[in-house]
């Protein structure tokens, strides 16, 4: 078990987001406000890592043919329960999220890392795993909702800080004057954009160590 | 009269306003996965216009089951399974009766089950409280939108061979760039409120 090259390629090398392109709808979807970026990221981070230490405590019992349908009726289990959780005890961000919280089940992080990490791997190399990939898509996430945010209304962590709006939620600290700001960022089109743009970014800063070695050959 | 109007509103909402690619974000996978040839992108397409009015059809009977009993809180675990049964049933049914159809669809068939279009679909027309009808017309042309989606986007990909873009945009930065400015064009039909 090596932790800090797990670190590493949850977060930068291997990132679900950026580099494997995994979990696309809810990164676009849901990235409009701070908020709704950090509740959706740690919700996924706790199915993410609870999912992978029972898939690799029970991967020697299930048999290969039926792996995905057991995998499955694991993540959907975790799912229900955090869903009624938030349901229970953050009803604002139950509500801003709709229907993407039971979506989680088919995100495609979470089958991903079972079928790729945890069924070949001991359980708390899975539990990191877990982890990592979680804080790397949460990282994204927020990015993206900072991004989002900022451009599309000039604001920061809508949804946690600032004066409350018509509809009674904190609508973010102005930081750009609203007459400034690019109002398409916020609406479906900016997710595309900007989650093109940051995975060509990783693209780039990813390409560049590689150059440097090149050269100095 | 007023039922008809509904459907009508579906079907357009759910094809070009509300298209389940462009403004509701659901099924991107497949839609960045299997769009870089035209003739893939309609299989995909029509097989899950296929499993997605089939899937709004018995997920909205398995609700019933559900209330019945009391056990909304397991409509994930029962839809998503329901969702996965059925593509296990197409795909052995097609195996036997039509070949080849079977071929056709190939790879794209187990790829269904973790579309989040469909499981969108099922849980959306509960929380719009269609009736049946209206659920399987809502799945159907939900499809029929994803396919418009899939098969525009495939075609303009095909054609990003000649385009000159900087590298670092190679794959699928440039992919969701191409798909943005598809939606911003999408977003010209939000105005269409007919009835």
């Amino acid at each position: 078990m090596n932790l800090k090259k797990q670190f590493v390629e949850g977060l930068l090398t291997q990132n679900p987001v950026l580099v494997q392109v995994l979990g696309m709808c809810s990164t676009m979807a849901i990235t409009t406000s701070f908020f709704n970026g950090l509740g959706m990221g740690v919700a996924v981070l706790i199915i993410l890592t609870l999912s992978n230490v029972i898939i690799s405590l029970i991967r020697k019992i299930v048999p290969d043919k039926i792996r995905i349908a057991m995998f499955i009726v694991v993540i959907a289990g975790f799912v229900t329960m955090v869903d009624l959780l938030i349901k229970a005890f953050v009803p604002a961000l139950s509500e801003s999220l709709g229907v993407f919280i039971p979506l989680i089940v088919v995100n495609c992080i979470i089958l991903g890392r079972a079928e790729s990490f945890s069924y070949k791997n001991g359980v708390a190399a899975s539990f990191f795993d877990g982890i990592f990939q979680g804080i790397g898509y949460t990282l994204v996430l927020l990015a993206m909702c900072i991004i989002r945010e900022f451009l599309g209304a000039g604001t920061f962590g809508g949804g946690l800080l600032g004066p409350l709006n018509a509809a009674g939620s904190p609508a973010g600290i102005q930081i750009l004057p609203e007459q400034f700001a690019i109002k398409v960022l916020t609406l479906p089109v900016g997710g595309f954009l900007v989650l093109g743009c940051l995975i060509a970014a990783m693209q780039w800063a990813l390409s560049r160590p590689k150059k440097n070695k090149e050269e100095s050959n | 009269m007023d039922q008809i109007y509904q459907l009508l509103a579906i079907t357009l909402g759910a094809i070009l306003a509300n298209n389940f690619i462009f403004s509701q974000f659901l099924g991107i996978c497949p839609f960045l996965g299997v769009s870089k040839k035209v003739d893939t992108a309609v299989g995909m397409g029509v097989a899950v216009t296929f499993v997605m009015g089939l899937a709004s059809a018995i997920t909205w009977l398995v609700n019933l089951l559900l209330v019945e009993l009391g056990l909304e809180y397991m409509q994930t675990v029962a839809f998503i399974l329901v969702i996965a049964s059925l593509v296990q049933f197409i795909e052995m049914f097609l195996q036997k009766s039509m070949p080849s159809l079977y071929t056709a669809l190939g790879v794209y068939l187990p790829l269904i089950t973790t579309n989040c279009a469909v499981l969108g679909v099922a849980l959306l027309n509960i929380q719009n409280k269609y009736n049946f009808i209206s659920s399987v017309v809502y799945g159907i042309t939900g499809g029929l939108g994803f396919l418009l989606a899939i098969v525009l986007f495939a075609s303009i990909r095909e054609r990003l061979v000649f385009a000159e873009y900087p590298k670092s945009f190679d794959g699928f930065p440039i992919a969701l760039i191409t798909a943005g400015l598809m939606a911003l064009a999408f977003m010209g039909f939000s105005g269409l409120k007919i009835w």
